[in-house]
């Protein structure tokens, strides 16, 4: 299995970060990093990794298990993170999350038919001073309202 | 970049070089033109211990959340140890109301790498990580630009300034788990492993990151270093209160009408916090309570707050500084649905490792979402007060207290409003409006 040149770059950067003997540091960037470019954790992706770190395939199983950011199904081309943590639950952020959820019609982690948008509900993302917030893929959308939502969601569309 | 405004009120210590707007992170450029690495270059003279004792002095003390003297932990570090010695930068800003972190590095990201240098030379350490939360991702290219000019300029690698002192430092990125935030989970995480904390002791001064000495620090306490240094421990100290050097970072979030993250002296008033700085509780409405270290901080009602913000004096008033996310709400909040959510988010986050907090958070949401629905009974109240309270110190790390402090608090203070809830009164926070969804 082969990433961009780009990737390929970094990931030989980031194994020299690491003391001699542990480059299983590197194994959570490393998925993440991937998944980026493939869009999923899939099967062949979990054996390239535990193939170039040296660690078995349960370690790399083990780790995706955990982290919520790592995930094996597809998601939509635009994942729309929707905090509704306290901060944001104050000012709206759950208004924000049942309109999101009514707008595309899909529910948490559904993607749409046309694979283009996908939701997930999280938990505290950083930007409580800027509430309600969401995040589309690594894209930070601050002060959200429903209107903004939309014609987020609009522009979003038109982009494919 | 993070709209921010200034306020007159504020002491700049770590926003110094910030300009408003500021349009693009300071580069190195503009860094060094402004005192930038002259807390380094002044930290290569000195010895370690002469910086650890500066740091002492400064009474600076961590700004993650638990307040443990910085100058103390770097003591611990055995400097002589064949050992490598390790410098972790705990960048993974999770507690609920906090964002306070992402503002100093998209701004000022060399001001951290300078704290690291400085942290790496006080425990003769040759390599760093900045450990941050996978949804930062852009804050890591901001990191990774500013390491790189580092790396170009000689103030990372080999000979640093002519010094013959190497230090390296890299981005590591979180992959989405608030618990990674605990720094043993953190180091855990960091190793390429779950992210479950670690007994302690050996605390990470003896045994941190691949098992060797360790320091791990918030961002917001590294940036304070260069200035330390630069200016004096003594100084640093007199900014703020007795025991509580300096100056910290506050993120207003809630019911106000001028959120935003400052920089405040230690020990300002919290109640002056919330009417200077934040503006007031927005509507015209009456402050109701105010969560004033992050979710895991106990609540503290209206009349509860006009003390100073600093360490000890809100232990005193039985809270927590914490991360300096003051929360604040409004008199419309439902304190169930409040703790509700609160629950939640910890039975979500629970890493699972031991029993006390992955059965208890998840039996707590269940007993409190029950509560919130309005469909518990009586008894349900007390048990959530006493499952709490058999939580508090029994947990491998400091989650399940987090989840099990501000639940007591809000019980005790606001039982009333269970109470109400319970008996078929007005709910106070109206739920959204919901319909079946369509499922494609």
């Amino acid at each position: 299995m082969t990433f961009s040149a780009e990737l390929e770059a970094r990931f030989e950067k980031m194994i020299g970060q690491y003391p001699p003997g542990r480059q299983k540091g590197a194994l959570i960037p490393m998925l993440l990093y991937a998944q980026d470019e493939t869009g999923q954790i899939t099967d062949e992706l979990i054996d390239e990794v535990s193939r170039r770190l040296s660690v078995n395939k349960v370690e790399v199983e083990e780790v995706l298990g955990y982290y919520t950011m790592l995930h094996r199904e597809r998601r939509g081309r635009h994942h729309l993170q929707i905090c509704t943590n306290v901060a944001c639950m104050l000012v709206g952020g759950e208004e924000l999350w049942h309109h999101a959820c009514h707008k595309l019609g899909i529910g948490n982690k559904q993607t749409t038919a046309d694979g283009q948008f996908s939701l997930e509900e999280v938990e505290c993302i950083g930007a409580c001073s800027w509430a309600p917030a969401l995040i589309d893929n690594y894209d930070f959308h601050l002060n959200v309202t429903p209107e903004k939502l939309d014609a987020l969601i609009e522009s979003l569309r038109g982009q494919q | 970049m993070l709209f921010n405004e200034p306020h007159p009120l504020e002491v700049k210590v770590l926003t110094k070089r910030f300009e408003y707007p500021q349009k693009d992170p300071i580069w190195i450029d503009e860094f060094l033109a402004k005192e930038g690495y002259a807390g380094i270059r002044k930290a290569l003279e000195m010895t370690p211990e002469a910086i650890i004792e500066e740091v002492k002095k400064s009474s600076l003390r961590g700004r993650g959340g638990a307040g443990f003297p910085t100058g103390l932990k770097w003591g611990f570090v055995d400097r002589n140890s064949p050992k490598p010695k390790y410098i972790v930068v705990n960048a993974d800003e999770g507690e609920p109301g906090t964002c306070k972190d992402r503002v100093l590095m998209e701004n000022d990201p060399h001001m951290l790498i300078e704290g690291c240098l400085i942290a790496g030379r006080a425990i003769n350490s040759n390599r760093g990580w900045i450990y941050i939360r996978g949804e930062y991702r852009y804050l890591i290219d901001i990191l990774d630009k500013a390491i790189e000019e580092a790396y170009a300029r000689g103030y990372l690698g080999e000979n640093i300034q002519g010094s013959g002192w190497t230090f390296h430092l890299s981005t590591h990125t979180g992959a989405g788990s608030y618990e990674c935030g605990e720094e043993s989970a953190l180091l855990e995480s960091l190793e390429g492993k779950r992210g479950n904390p670690r007994l302690k002791p050996p605390f990470p001064a003896t045994s941190g990151a691949f098992q060797c000495p360790t320091i791990v620090n918030n961002v917001e306490t590294y940036c304070a270093v260069p200035s330390i240094i630069l200016n004096g421990g003594e100084w640093y100290a007199g900014l703020g209160t007795p025991r509580n050097g300096g100056t910290r970072m506050v993120c207003l979030s809630g019911h106000l009408n001028r959120p935003g993250v400052y920089e405040v002296p230690l020990g300002y008033n919290l109640k002056q916090l919330i009417e200077e700085f934040g503006g007031g509780v927005w509507k015209g409405r009456k402050l109701k309570a105010v969560i004033p270290g992050g979710s895991s901080s106990p609540i503290l009602t209206a009349d509860e707050i006009d003390i100073p913000a600093d360490y000890d004096s809100l232990a005193k008033a039985g809270s927590m500084l914490g991360s300096g996310a003051t929360m604040v709400l409004d008199e419309t909040v439902d304190m169930v649905k409040l703790a509700h959510r609160v629950m939640k988010f910890y039975a979500h986050e629970s890493c699972g490792w031991c029993i006390p907090c992955r059965e208890g958070t998840a039996w707590l949401e269940k007993m409190l979402r029950r509560l919130d629905e309005g469909v518990g009974v009586t008894r349900d109240i007390d048990m959530v007060g006493q499952l709490s309270q058999s939580m508090l110190g029994r947990t491998f790390c400091a989650l399940g207290d987090a989840a099990a402090m501000p639940t007591i608090s809000i019980v005790q203070k606001f039982r009333h409003e269970f109470e109400a809830k319970l008996a078929g009164a007005k709910v106070f926070m109206p739920a959204p409006e919901t319909q079946p969804l369509v499922v494609l």
